[in-house]
């Protein structure tokens, strides 16, 4: 419950209005729609930069109550747009805690919203499908939040993952390590490199545009495509590069974003989804081990079933147990894989760590 | 792995008569796995000796014995009857029990009967302390220091290696029977003397008491095929000290961070693949030091427990229903949601609300009994309440409890000072939350309660804003009272007729809805799904609330 109640509104672009408490910093902002049903983990979805351009429903009534840890971070600031919840909380318990969720939000100049049916919004989203949003505690006519809104991009063609990609190469782990892995960056998650370089990996990370030629001077064991904002079909130049890495026939892994790059590389379509998946408990089935795995994922955008399963040269090798779409594919004919789902799951389960095994494991035989 | 289609027909152990720690729960789960079965094509014979419960009611099963809960019983049963297999892991400790008999009489292999959803070499080792402790080791899972004592010197010895305070808890008892906390040299002797009486086996586990750590319960479900999913994590808002059963419970876990989380899911999966084979369900606890987030596992149940009930209600999830198919063959990724029938049943469920459950005592009834919680369950009851945050549910819990309650407060209100109830509330008994309440509302601090109760601020600030409500309510009549603090109140669960007590003048609860209802103050009601509305429900169950 916020202490200082502020009003603030939510509009929808279907026209459909929220009213609510103010939280975060006094202001407007404008995004693209969405919800995770997470409950737990609220710190490293808010700073995962694949949420960059999203203003985020918590489906999860209470957010904020352990506060804020610096170590719980998937980059180094908050990358929503915006938080939508039914009770944001200002006082919190954690002794390990650095400071409030308030506090953190202002700081890192975000606009929240409180005290909203997050039910019936995300009941209503689920119905009606992704869209943009405006939420503001400063402007209160609707024909002028009109105005903002429209003003707002439509996810679809937009290329996010530039603009939060790194702008500088930088290294990562030990030197002398056996096997060195050069890393895509269109948004990378902080404990994916983590656990490249926990096995004993060699990093450097890469900007987005960066091209084969420069990532061939770190002489790689292996690529790495990471997880990324946005839509995948609006960045040619990374599908070029990709085309590129799979002519050199060395192990390639690829996350999320990643993982519907290699598709889009191999000339499968990519597709903007009715309202994605983003949540820490989507069942998805290994078809190759028989195994089934709980999965951290967080996507707007899908690989065309269809033109995957009809592909001479790629298999399907996960699959979700809800509703059938492709989780993870593989080439027959290169040493390439990846997943759609986020196998490092900060927040989430950890049953899919064992890809980045694989991957090391694929690296070794090549 | 698809059904077995061998099993034909299988025998279910009812938990027999009701006592404390062991209620309808049983009845509950073991209703579920008839009709689970039946619904397979499988013929069920049941039973139980208590025939004041729904499972034994004639259309539940296909044949239903009111028997004593005896191996004769049983061996008359198979007598009677062809039956391919034995259920026993919804009857609580009781079946179980009663499952191991027969099993080391012979009887199920002299009949050629299967135990299935359980591994008897697994219940042995949850239930004995010191097997439990070396396979937790062996799997590197921390637990408490402890020692297995077989005589009343070999107890005291351990409890001075080990140091004050202490647990003494007797092997194969249920509910806490015969354990205590030691908390000096003085209380030893007499724990020592009661636990090893307790003991069937004349053994006692000594344990160091890790006293404050916050405690936790996750409840879990494998297959066949070694599919492990979390159906509900349970965080108790009474630290370590109270019986589970005796505890107010909240769900999904209100203060538990992803890293800490993700530690006792890793290791509550690595303790249910470690103990044994068997496709069914399972709870594990845990207790966190929220000094540096450790975690020690503190025990585990390979079977569908007295939780597993809450957790089906807290979730949707029909844990035994499921457990049920899963002891038939079928596998966790095979079977689909209950609740959405579209979506897979191999999944965690979401919550997008709090669950609070709280225990009814009855100690007016037990005079002279000892009202201190403690090791031993003593509650002959709970409620369960849903609410869109964790106000709204504990005061519905507070109102459900049929007595005097009518919310958080206004229960055998205290006329105690503030440093009297400071020293009140350091001892656990059954109106704690409601001192606490008192306590805040005559402003004692938030720190100086959890460090009295070792109770968790968050849930201290939360039962603080009901304070600040409550006290805005006292400043007018119902008349005057603005259109927002009514709202407010409403979201955080005051009941009508506690409106009506808190403002000034003679209103009733009548008059208060009347009121709310003409300025358009009135509930809606929400789903209970599985999914945070992530799917749409086929066959939810639903809760009232209020929303703006």
């Amino acid at each position: 419950m916020s202490h200082t109640i502020q009003p603030a509104i939510l509009l929808l672009e279907d026209g459909n209005i929220f009213y609510g408490q103010a939280f975060g910093k006094i202001g407007t902002t404008t995004g693209e729609i969405c919800f995770n049903t997470g409950m737990t983990g609220y710190q490293e979805v808010f700073t995962d930069p694949s949420y960059t351009g999203q203003i985020i429903i918590m489906n999860n009534v209470h957010i904020g109550n352990y506060g804020i840890k610096e170590s719980d971070v998937e980059s180094e600031t908050i990358k929503i747009r915006g938080l939508i919840g039914r009770n944001l909380e200002e006082q919190y318990s954690r002794i390990l805690a650095k400071g409030s969720l308030q506090e953190y939000l202002i700081e890192n100049n975000i606009v929240a919203i409180e005290g909203i049916d997050t039910r019936a919004l995300v009941a209503h989203i689920r119905t009606k499908g992704a869209m943009n949003c405006i939420i503001s505690s400063e402007i209160v006519e609707v024909e002028k939040l009109q105005q903002e809104l429209a003003k707002c991009p439509n996810m679809d063609g937009l290329d996010l993952a530039s603009e939060v990609s790194t702008k500088e190469e930088y290294l990562l782990g030990d030197e002398s390590a056996k096997l060195k892995v050069a890393v895509l960056d269109f948004g990378v998650k902080k404990n994916i490199l983590n656990c490249l370089v926990e096995r004993g990996i060699y990093v450097k990370v890469h900007p987005a545009n960066t091209p084969l030629s420069r990532l061939k001077e770190f002489n790689p064991d292996g690529y790495f495509i990471s997880n990324g904002p946005g839509d995948p079909a609006a960045l040619p130049y990374a599908i070029e590069t990709i085309k590129g890495i799979l002519d050199e026939n060395k192990p390639l892994f690829g996350i999320c974003l990643g993982h519907q790059l290699l598709a889009l590389a191999n000339d499968i379509p990519t597709f903007k989804m009715h309202h994605g998946h983003r949540g820490l408990n989507h069942p998805v089935k290994n078809i190759i081990s028989g195994k089934s795995e709980i999965t951290t994922q967080n996507h707007g955008f899908g690989v065309d079933p269809e033109a995957v399963r009809n592909h001479p040269n790629v298999e399907v090798t996960h699959v979700n147990l809800n509703d059938e779409s492709i989780e993870g594919i593989r080439l027959k004919n290169k040493p390439a894989f990846s997943v759609q789902y986020h196998p490092e799951a900060t927040p989430g389960p950890h049953d899919s760590r064992y890809l980045f095994d694989n991957f090391v494991a694929l690296m070794h035989k090549n | 792995m698809p059904k077995d289609n061998s099993i034909q027909s299988v025998l279910i152990i009812g938990s027999g008569p009701i006592i404390i720690g062991q209620a309808c729960e049983f009845d509950y789960s073991g209703s579920q796995a008839a009709r689970s079965l039946r619904e397979e094509g499988i013929e069920v014979i049941l039973i139980n000796s208590n025939p004041a419960t729904i499972m034994t009611d004639p259309m539940m099963a296909d044949k239903v014995y009111l028997l004593p809960l005896t191996v004769e019983s049983i061996e008359q049963i198979l007598d009677e009857n062809t039956i391919d297999a034995v259920l026993p892991t919804m009857g609580g400790q009781t079946a179980l029990n009663l499952c191991k008999e027969a099993d080391e009489l012979g009887v199920w292999k002299k009949y050629n009967v299967r135990l299935i959803g359980v591994d008897v070499a697994a219940i042995d080792t949850a239930e004995d302390r010191d097997k439990f402790r070396q396979l937790m080791a062996k799997i590197g899972v921390k637990v408490a220091p402890s020692h297995v004592a077989n005589s009343f010197l070999e107890g005291k010895e351990f409890a001075q290696q080990i140091g004050f305070p202490l647990v003494i808890r007797p092997s194969f008892t249920l509910g806490g029977t015969g354990g205590s906390f030691v908390h000096n040299k003085e209380e030893l002797d007499s724990a020592l003397e009661r636990g090893l009486k307790a003991s069937p086996i004349h053994e006692v586990l000594v344990e160091k008491a890790v006293l404050g750590w916050k405690e936790y319960e996750l409840e879990l479900l494998r297959d066949q095929n070694d599919n492990v999913v979390i159906i509900c994590t349970v965080e108790n808002v009474d630290p370590m000290g109270v019986h589970t059963g005796d505890s107010i419970t909240v769900a999904p876990a209100m203060t538990l961070s992803d890293t800490a989380f993700q530690n006792m899911r890793n290791q509550a999966i690595l303790m249910m693949r470690s103990l044994g084979n068997f496709a069914g369900g399972c709870n594990v606890q845990f207790a966190l030091n929220p000094e540096n987030e450790d975690i020690i596992s503190v025990e585990i149940n390979p079977r569908v427990s007295r939780s597993s009930a809450l957790a089906s209600k807290a979730t949707g999830y029909p844990i035994a229903k499921v457990a049920a198919k899963l002891a038939i063959g079928y596998a966790l990724d095979e079977l689909k949601n209950q609740i959405t029938q579209t979506t897979s049943a191999y999944f965690e469920p979401a919550l997008d609300y709090v669950i609070v459950k709280m225990p009814r005592w009855n100690f007016d009834k037990f005079k002279g009994a000892n009202d201190t919680l403690g090791l031993q369950m003593k509650s002959v009851g709970e409620v369960m309440a849903i609410g869109r945050s964790f106000t709204e549910a504990i005061q519905k819990a507070c109102q459900s409890l049929e007595n005097e309650a009518v919310g958080l407060g206004y229960y055998g209100k205290s006329l105690m000072k503030s440093d009297e109830i400071v020293e009140y509330i350091k001892i656990p008994k059954w109106d704690r939350i409601f001192r606490i309440k008192d306590a805040l509302m005559q402003g004692v601090t938030v720190k100086t309660i959890a460090q009295a109760t070792g109770i968790d601020r968050w849930f201290l600030y939360q039962i603080q804003i009901i304070c600040t409500i409550e006290k805005h309510l006292a400043e007018y009549t119902l008349a005057n009272l603005p259109i927002d603090l009514l709202k407010e109140a409403k979201k955080h669960g005051f009941s009508d007729e506690q409106i009506a007590r808190i403002t000034h003048g003679n209103y009733t609860e009548d008059d208060v809805y009347e009121k709310r209802k003409a300025l358009g103050i009135t509930r809606v009601y929400k789903m209970v799904d599985t999914c945070s509305a992530e799917f749409e429900a086929k066959t939810p169950y639903f809760y009232s609330t209020f929303e703006n």
